[in-house]
């Protein structure tokens, strides 16, 4: 949604305000982070964009949070459908054994873990080389936002290479590809009103990419 | 209604006067649905709810802004950290203890006289959980991310803050697995300060880049 008009000011929120609004909104977040749905980070971010345009901006984020929740808990065959609308378990369904405990959770909300991998390919582009965004419009997954699709930037700094949203939300394999951070000068991507020396920078991959 | 989840309510009933994104007024429902979640997940052996009462501990105790605001004081007292911090945010923050889920890849972006930096996630929610905690409410509601890359200085109005015009806007998109923290200018004045009493006035708005010190 990078540039869309209309959807009404910020409201802005102190700093003290709590974590949580209510208690079912720390309930949701600790049940995306405890289920078996969670590893594949991709796989989660795309289920909640599949949400209906119309109802994703109706929806508050952890509305959001609970509909992804649901599908990939459905969608994994870890919950039946029928599980989901009644609230009651199978009870011929096996039993399965949490993947996370109490007591290991403390140790694994600190766990890093990375999205660098290593390539044999050498990157394609240099900090300082020009490049354009290609006009791509997969109906899968992506991490280029429409606003910067066809704009001409400058690369400002090199990731390596890091694992490719577009295949591994598709359970198609991690494909990591180089990845870049990218200058857009405001007025290339909004044009004369823009203040010039203002720009917007984004990690794109190197699929995401071509020479100008 | 399988987008949404079931748990047999759909939207009509939900209150919504104020409106999506400002966590007030939640569906009537929506409490019970999610009690009624957990209670099968529980029940199917799929999540611990002990485990599930240290994830909220960690996140409502452990992490926040305030660790932030220790690596921005570090950084402001000890040039050698500054310089750390620049080139490699995410080991130079790991010194500090805070490690984790969305702080894999850190990068910090510095303030100075004639260059500000603004962090946004257009496409979701990308932000810094082990320096800065889970986002506020306004991070992710879609007027912070439709506007924060197309009317920066407008939406900085929203926050009481005004920039001068000779300052260029550096909006940082979180696209991929790289996370940013602002590092702040150092306030003119705080010489004599400690660096916890410096840590004391960062703001969580300083390190997103809605605010100033």
């Amino acid at each position: 949604m990078g540039g869309m008009h209309g959807l009404g000011p910020v409201a802005p929120e102190d700093e003290a305000a709590p974590v949580f609004h209510h208690p079912w909104e720390a309930r949701t977040h600790a049940m995306v982070l405890a289920s078996p749905t969670r590893g594949n980070i991709d796989v989660g971010r795309h289920r909640r964009e599949k949400i209906p345009g119309p109802d994703y901006l109706r929806m508050t984020y952890y509305e959001k949070w609970l509909a992804g929740l649901c599908g990939l808990l459905v969608e994994q065959g870890l919950v039946s459908a029928e599980e989901l609308r009644s609230g009651r378990a199978d009870p011929a369904a096996a039993k399965a054994e949490p993947r996370l405990s109490a007591e290991a959770t403390p140790a694994a909300m600190r766990r890093s873990g990375s999205y660098v991998r290593e390539i044999g390919t050498p990157a394609a582009f240099e900090v300082g080389d020009a490049v354009r965004a290609r006009n791509l419009h997969p109906t899968g997954h992506i991490r280029l936002p429409r606003y910067a699709r066809g704009r001409l930037g400058v690369i400002v700094a090199r990731h390596g290479a890091h694992v490719l949203p577009d295949s591994n939300a598709h359970g198609k394999g991690e494909d990591p590809r180089h990845l870049y951070t990218v200058s857009f000068a405001a007025q290339e991507l909004w044009g004369p009103d823009a203040r010039a020396g203002d720009s917007v920078r984004l990690d794109l991959w190197e699929p995401y990419l071509e020479r100008p | 209604m399988s987008e949404r989840g079931g748990m047999a309510h759909d939207h009509h009933d939900h209150d919504h006067d104020h409106g999506p994104d400002h966590g007030q007024a939640p569906p009537s429902d929506i409490a019970l649905r999610v009690k009624a979640l957990e209670s099968l997940l529980i029940e199917k052996g799929l999540v611990d709810p002990a485990a599930l009462d240290a994830i909220v501990d960690h996140f409502e105790t452990k992490v926040g802004p305030r660790n932030g605001a220790r690596v921005v004081a570090r950084a402001w007292t000890d040039p050698a950290y500054r310089k750390r911090l620049l080139a490699d945010a995410t080991s130079a923050i790991s010194e500090l203890g805070y490690t984790g889920s969305q702080g894999e890849h850190m990068v910090a972006v510095e303030n100075a006289p004639g260059v500000h930096n603004l962090v946004v996630c257009t496409l979701c929610s990308c932000y810094p959980w082990p320096v800065l905690g889970l986002p506020p409410v306004w991070y992710k509601s879609s007027p912070y991310r439709s506007r924060a890359v197309i009317d920066p200085r407008g939406v900085l109005a929203e926050f009481g803050t005004v920039l001068a015009g000779d300052v260029a806007i550096q909006v940082w998109d979180s696209t991929a697995e790289v996370r940013y923290l602002v590092i702040p200018e150092r306030p003119a004045g705080t010489e004599q300060l400690s660096e916890a009493d410096l840590a004391a006035l960062v703001t969580r708005d300083g390190m997103i880049g809605t605010a100033r010190l």
